[in-house]
């Protein structure tokens, strides 16, 4: 822990600043690869909030899932076209829920935490699964979204969106930068090693559990109607338990020291994902899988425990 | 009353696969403390074994009957192998580690054997319909159903008698009980754990890749089943108690019977009745219908 400035800040807009640049040179796979990669990553910023308190969600799809629905839905049922619109009901959306749910939610921990969260997203996908009005399995499309009255058209729309989802990565990154180092933050690190030295200091565990797990069931809603807008199609598999699974999967990839750590693990997947697709396709799970093993055995704080020390020393 | 019935035998007949899908998952928590993700890959490792040697059984035209023997057969076969090579390999250099670590541990085990499972058998489904379609149906009470099914019922109650014989009345068994209720004071009075780890993961797998040569028969054997059979697997062992078998056959009993009644009567709930079952349980009793809380830690 550096007490001076953190250069976090400075890295985060540096690099807000490059990946919007860099987007206009990218060929548009590389653009969209990127693109989906910080959308999913504020999913996994989500579940490494929770995880510095200790608690691992198997169920953050839940959040990612209502974020897109709720997005696609205005776009699909209510006509409402514009893409901060779009994203602010998803957000709404996401946060109502995750306040009701979050009154239980902060009594559980472990496993239990775990198999909870794992349920009501899966509660989640069995509705929309059987929602015929909603495609069922198939989903359905989000209609293209306009920008503050502007439709924009082709190149310049992708360009559009990109462009909204690095500002907003960006916008929630700085935000949960300075949450980790305030009052709050630094309680969920201290919950995690112990939880009755917390009550002891005259903190309520329960009302700083509760208040990470709605910021970070915004996030991910957040992250989730990015993807809609971004892929332009939304099905049930958003809250099955395999992707809530990738997201636990990065976040313990990138480690929980930074919020910079889980864009760099979303986006390492994603060029993995791409790449061992393309010329592996029946191996990468067992790539990712065995990479997880190594990980845990050797390198228990993540990628982001290897940069963070180097960070430290200099 | 043709509704009741088909509600009565169709939940009897899921009830009695949930049971011998999720009774080796159980085991393996109660022992180890380990929730077994790759659970669903061993399920999937006994399905695509039993349909490949049932295909291979029934294309040489050899006698029928002794071709449901290869069921059991090859569970027991990758039961042992992945279940030691899982155990040794991996799991033996993690214990220790936190319960939601173990939780993390499986899952990428279980990535890794969703791609052995295509490296071996390809992406192509593979079929093994004759030991089902062999033994014909029965009348119960008006509607027609497959004696494959019915005797699935039976051995669900044949194994559920094993396992709770295994667990009461032998050594072992004893030694596991010991091992369920307290790790430590078991080591201190000289029962080897370790050792009994490996025979409780073996077990496990054995199980789970018995609950998968027994589907085989009955559906297409694709890439993905293992990722279904998990969730449901969870949901019946929360509901019944994490780690107590009788909790396992009770939780079968319940969310088989529920997803019958919403099959009949509300196709749209399906899905959705089995986990808010196992929500409202976590709600009220986190540690299950049958399991006893344990004193917090902390």
């Amino acid at each position: 822990m550096t007490l001076g400035r953190n250069p976090t800040v400075l890295v985060l807009a540096a690099a807000a600043v490059g990946l919007l640049g860099l987007g206009l040179l990218m060929p548009d796979w590389l653009r969209f690869l990127v693109q989906i990669s910080l959308a999913n990553s504020l999913a996994v910023l989500g579940v490494m909030l929770q995880m510095r308190a200790g608690l691992v969600s198997f169920g953050q799809g839940l959040y990612y899932c209502i974020g897109g629905y709720a997005a696609g839905m205005s776009g699909h049922l209510l006509g409402v076209s514009d893409a901060f619109a779009l994203l602010l009901l998803g957000l709404v959306a996401s946060i109502l829920v995750a306040m009701a749910l979050g009154l239980l939610m902060s009594r559980y921990r472990e496993i239990f935490f775990a198999m909870l969260s794992l349920a009501f997203s899966m509660i989640l996908y069995g509705l929309l699964v059987r929602a015929e009005a909603l495609g069922s399995t198939d989903g359905f499309n989000v209609p293209p979204a306009t920008f503050l009255g502007i439709a924009f058209k082709g190149g310049e729309h992708r360009y559009a969106t990109y462009a909204l989802t690095c500002a907003l990565a960006f916008v929630v990154a700085l935000a949960l930068n300075r949450y980790l180092v305030s009052t709050l933050g630094y309680l969920g690190d201290a919950i995690r090693e112990n939880e009755i030295r917390v009550e002891y200091l005259g903190a309520s565990v329960r009302r700083t559990l509760y208040i990470k797990y709605v910021i970070a069931a915004g996030v991910s809603g957040l992250g989730g109607g990015l993807v809609a807008i971004a892929v332009g199609h939304v099905d049930p598999d958003l809250a099955y338990w395999t992707t809530s699974g990738e997201f636990v999967f990065v976040a313990l990839l990138s480690g929980t020291g930074n919020v910079l750590a889980p864009f760099v693990g979303s986006l390492l997947l994603e060029f993995i994902r791409t790449f061992a697709f393309a010329y592996a396709p029946y191996t990468w799970q067992m790539i990712l899988g065995g990479t997880m093993l190594l990980l845990i055995l050797f390198l228990p704080g993540g990628l982001w425990s290897v940069i963070g020390a180097r960070a430290e020393r200099s | 009353m043709l509704t009741a019935v088909a509600i009565v035998v169709d939940g009897a007949v899921f009830a009695a696969w949930l049971f011998i899908v999720s009774v080796g998952l159980t085991l393996i928590y109660g022992v180890m403390r380990i929730l077994n993700i790759a659970h669903g890959s061993l399920y999937a490792l006994g399905a695509y074994t039993a349909a490949w040697l049932v295909g291979a059984y029934f294309a040489q035209g050899y006698p029928p009957l002794a071709g449901y023997l290869l069921l059991p057969a090859a569970a027991l076969l990758v039961g042992v192998v992945a279940g030691l090579a899982i155990e040794r390999g991996v799991l033996r250099l993690m214990y220790g580690r936190d319960e939601v670590i173990m939780v993390l541990v499986t899952y990428a085990i279980f990535l890794v054997l969703e791609d052995v499972i295509k490296l071996i058998w390809g992406v192509d489904p593979y079929f093994a319909y004759q030991p089902y379609g062999l033994l014909g149906t029965v009348d119960v009470l008006g509607l027609p159903y497959p004696i494959y099914d019915l005797a699935t019922i039976a051995l669900a109650i044949v194994i559920g008698a094993v396992v709770w014989w295994g667990l009461n009345r032998t050594r072992v068994g004893k030694l596991l009980i010991a091992v369920i209720h307290d790790r430590e004071m078991s080591m201190a009075v000289g029962i080897d754990v370790t050792r009994l780890f490996a025979v409780t993961f073996v077990l496990g797998a054995v199980l789970a890749a018995l609950g998968g040569a027994v589907s085989a028969p009955k559906i297409s054997v694709v890439p993905g089943i293992g990722v279904e059979v998990i969730v449901l697997a969870f949901a019946v062992v929360v509901i019944g108690g994490l780690g107590s078998v009788g909790g396992a056959m009770i939780g079968a009993v319940i969310v088989g019977f529920a997803r019958a009644a919403a099959v009949h009567l509300l196709p749209e709930a399906e899905l959705f009745v089995i986990y808010a079952i196992m929500a409202a349980v976590l709600v009220v009793r986190p540690y299950g219908l049958f399991a006893k809380p344990e004193a917090r830690r902390i």
